[in-house]
């Protein structure tokens, strides 16, 4: 099969959906735990999530970020941080007593910090 | 046998206390048991029937009651223990009556209470109609019946696991192990009866650790459709309809998901009773971070008190089905008699 043959048939490279635990960054996970260590006790029971009037509207989804922080996975973090409101009904709720609006202002602080090249 | 004249105080007449008291009045023991309610039989006598088999809960109730029906093992009813302390080689129990009995040893078997509902407000227990407990559905099952509070038929109906255990908010960190598989058996129960009622678990982890749970659990979806999604329920309302409406997270599709009910099932935790901690207070057994009766050592010890004379059966040490609550029972019997023996 020749090259522009290969082509029609859309052989291109995508961008890897794998979480590669061995090269992701963990430093923010690492800088949210020093922050805000109860940050470790999420079971991720959604509870947060069901609650958050930023989640009824937007993609926003606080369990969602804890494991993505977790697993070292920063890129979507990005854009979801800007969409919390910090208004705290998700502390309310959390069963395992996280103080989940100090991970959230935390995490915003990580990103600008990696951004400034200083985490 | 040496010791058999030893008389045992059984302090409660729940499962735990029934099969022990029974066990060693079958050893020829004199042995006195010692109930707050009017009769013997604890929780179990509110159940309708039992997971993972759903046998009818008579079955058991009625091999208890057989069990304790010997001339050596009298039964005082409306009477909690309130004290006890060392008296010479034995010790004395002080009765809520205040009355007294001179005994050998005592064990406790005091049980646990029930979570009251009403602390997890955002449930709306107690303010909402059609906010019911585990306990209230059996007694439902009991009268043959499973209605909303008008009288009319639930179209679908919601079980809210994990109300009042794995939550810091009401200060119960605890699993409390066995709400999982009565929510399955529950749902399963609910679908036989009402047919075209549709049933959901709501969940954060299916903890099916016992025999025969997770084939139950099995048997839930393939022959009776109960649908199960997790998420803890964050809150729940009343909308124009007179229809409770649920928030939760559908974890699994990553998306909040909101949901009409018309009967919200909650699935209420152990905790230890009250009793048993007046009693633990007034004696000097020591308790757990999680407020049940901490054992000597939880592996090899765990009937043992670490005071001379005063063992533990049952739930008043950790939440337990009924089968490890009979298994826990003779292991106390057990370690009672190695005790008289010993003196």
């Amino acid at each position: 099969m020749s090259i522009a043959q290969s082509n029609k048939f859309g052989f291109t490279i995508n961008r890897s959906r794998l979480i590669d635990y061995d090269s992701s960054d963990r430093k923010v996970r690492e800088f949210i735990t020093l922050k805000e260590p109860s940050f470790r006790l999420c079971f991720a029971c959604g509870g947060c999530t069901a609650t958050c009037t930023a989640g009824q509207h937007t993609s926003f989804n606080l369990r969602r970020m804890n494991t993505y922080i977790r697993r070292g996975e920063i890129e979507p973090l990005r854009e979801e941080v800007k969409r919390c409101m910090l208004c705290g009904k998700c502390l309310l709720v959390c069963p395992r007593g996280v103080n989940t609006r100090n991970v959230v202002a935390a995490a915003a602080d990580a990103i600008g910090k990696l951004e400034r090249n200083e985490l | 046998m040496k010791t058999t004249s030893a008389h045992i105080v059984v302090a409660g007449g729940g499962v735990a206390g029934m099969e022990a008291a029974g066990t060693l009045a079958e050893m020829g023991y004199r042995v006195t048991m010692i109930e707050k309610d009017d009769e013997p039989g604890g929780h179990l006598l509110q159940w309708h029937a039992l997971f993972p088999d759903r046998r009818p809960a008579d079955e058991v109730r009625n091999y208890l009651r057989k069990h304790i029906e010997q001339r050596n093992l009298s039964i005082i009813t409306g009477t909690t223990v309130e004290k006890i302390r060392h008296h010479g080689s034995g010790v004395l129990v002080s009765l809520s009556g205040g009355t007294e009995e001179k005994a050998d040893a005592v064990i406790v078997a005091t049980g646990f209470d029930l979570f009251d509902a009403r602390r997890k407000e955002e449930y709306g227990y107690g303010i909402y109609d059609n906010v019911i407990t585990s306990a209230e559905l059996e007694g439902m099952f009991n009268r043959g019946r499973v209605a909303k509070a008008d009288g009319s038929v639930p179209a679908r109906i919601g079980l809210i696991h994990c109300v009042g255990s794995r939550d810091e908010k009401v200060n119960n960190n605890h699993c409390s192990k066995v709400c999982c598989v009565t929510a399955v058996k529950q749902a399963i129960e609910i679908r036989k009866m009402l047919p075209s009622c549709e049933v959901f678990c709501f969940y954060m982890d299916m903890r099916m650790y016992g025999p025969y749970y997770e084939e139950l659990y099995r048997e839930s979806q393939e022959f009776h459709n109960v649908n199960f999604i997790r998420g803890k329920v964050s809150e729940a309302s009343v909308n124009i309809n007179n229809r409770l409406v649920i928030k939760v997270e559908d974890t699994l599709a990553g998306r909040p998901l909101k949901m009409e009910l018309d009967i919200m099932v909650l699935m209420v935790g152990m905790e230890m009773a009250g009793a048993g901690m007046k009693l633990a207070e007034s004696s000097g057994m020591k308790r757990g971070i999680n407020r049940f009766l901490e054992t000597a050592d939880h592996h090899y010890g765990n009937n043992l008190s670490g005071i001379k004379g005063i063992f533990y059966a049952g739930t008043c040490t950790a939440p337990m089905n009924i089968t490890d609550t009979i298994s826990h029972a003779r292991a106390a019997v057990a370690e009672t008699v190695r005790y008289l023996n010993s003196r």
